[in-house]
């Protein structure tokens, strides 16, 4: 039993109640949050782990592609044909609010070029064409990847965080404020009944003093 | 505010989205890496790293997971994808619910 280190008085009572009160709330508003957030948080990892399978497999072919590519013109040839990229990939960045937890978004601006190949398709081989086709494709499934992945990372990490706040309240917070009112009533009423028991023995020293100056 | 998308790596697994008009970092050394991702985490929101490299990292990298910009991610490199977005994934779910169950029994 921890009883906090306070006076047994009825003022320390009333106040350690409504701290009670309090952490009680709390503790109640802080596991809904949290039955919340893995609710969010099992739809994102599942798009997430989907997601990132899928990039993973399309990105290592578009690789794989443009090694062939290199392996079959010149490097000079390759680094010349992208050596200045007709078009620019920008984006527009802010923040998304997940259960209060900051999480980033990104808008892809629309690249304006209608040509996405740098080069003259009489230098290099089809299969940069091909890589460069598949990975311009690709880009916004890698950005929603980011997206996700932050996001996924960060309420993880937020589902920690209020697993540890809702422990801290139920196993350490409320038992000692359970304990420590409890041991102030207890302690209210032993020197209630001390107090009566003492006036009933002053009264019977009284009436027998009383007694004997009658007699 | 428009910003660019910055890929770092080996040569070989970068080059590529040149062409597709993401800002290109190659880097040979794990030192090297480490300068490069400290100066390009206060102007790129966006960040993509290949997976070898950011498994060498990863101590580092820990500490832009808890805020929301930069993002950086792993991808695959030239030699395909050695598991380590994967396994990222994996260690969120164990950080948020206590043990991997939702994918266990497909990997």
């Amino acid at each position: 039993m921890a009883v906090l280190n306070v006076n047994p008085t009825r003022m320390e009572l009333r106040r350690l109640k409504a701290r009670l009160k309090t952490a009680v709330r709390g503790h109640k508003l802080l596991k809904d949050k949290s039955d919340e957030m893995i609710r969010r948080f099992l739809i994102y990892i599942k798009e997430n782990r989907s997601l990132r399978l899928e990039v993973e497999k399309e990105l290592s072919l578009a690789l794989k592609n443009f090694m062939l590519a290199r392996a079959v013109s010149s490097d000079a040839v390759i680094e010349e044909a992208i050596a200045y990229p007709s078009v620019s990939a920008e984006l527009e960045t802010s923040t998304a609010n997940v259960m209060s937890v900051n999480v980033p978004t990104f808008k892809a601006s629309e690249s304006t070029s209608k040509d996405l190949y740098p080069y003259s398709f009489a230098s290099v081989t089809s299969e940069l064409d091909f890589s460069i086709s598949t990975l311009s494709s690709l880009l916004t499934k890698m950005l929603r990847l980011a997206e996700i992945e932050k996001t996924c990372n960060m309420l993880a990490d937020e589902i920690e965080k209020n697993k540890r706040r809702v422990n801290a309240l139920e196993y350490v917070m409320i038992p000692q404020l359970e304990d420590t009112i409890k041991f102030i009533t207890m302690k209210l009423d032993e020197n209630e009944r001390s107090s009566t028991i003492r006036l009933m023995k002053v009264k019977s020293m009284i009436e027998n003093r009383d007694g004997q100056e009658t007699t | 505010m428009l910003n660019r998308i910055a890929v770092v790596g080996d040569k070989d697994s970068v080059l590529a989205f040149k062409a597709i008009g993401l800002d290109v970092f190659n880097v040979s050394s794990e030192t090297e890496a480490k300068d490069t991702i400290k100066n390009l985490a206060k102007d790129y929101k966006v960040i993509f790293i290949t997976d070898k490299l950011a498994q060498t990292l990863e101590h580092m990298l820990v500490k832009y997971k808890s805020r929301p910009y930069p993002v950086i991610v792993p991808i695959p490199s030239a030699e395909g994808s050695n598991g380590f977005g994967m396994q990222g994934i994996k260690r969120d779910i164990e950080k948020a619910i206590g043990s991997d169950i939702l994918f266990k029994e497909e990997d």
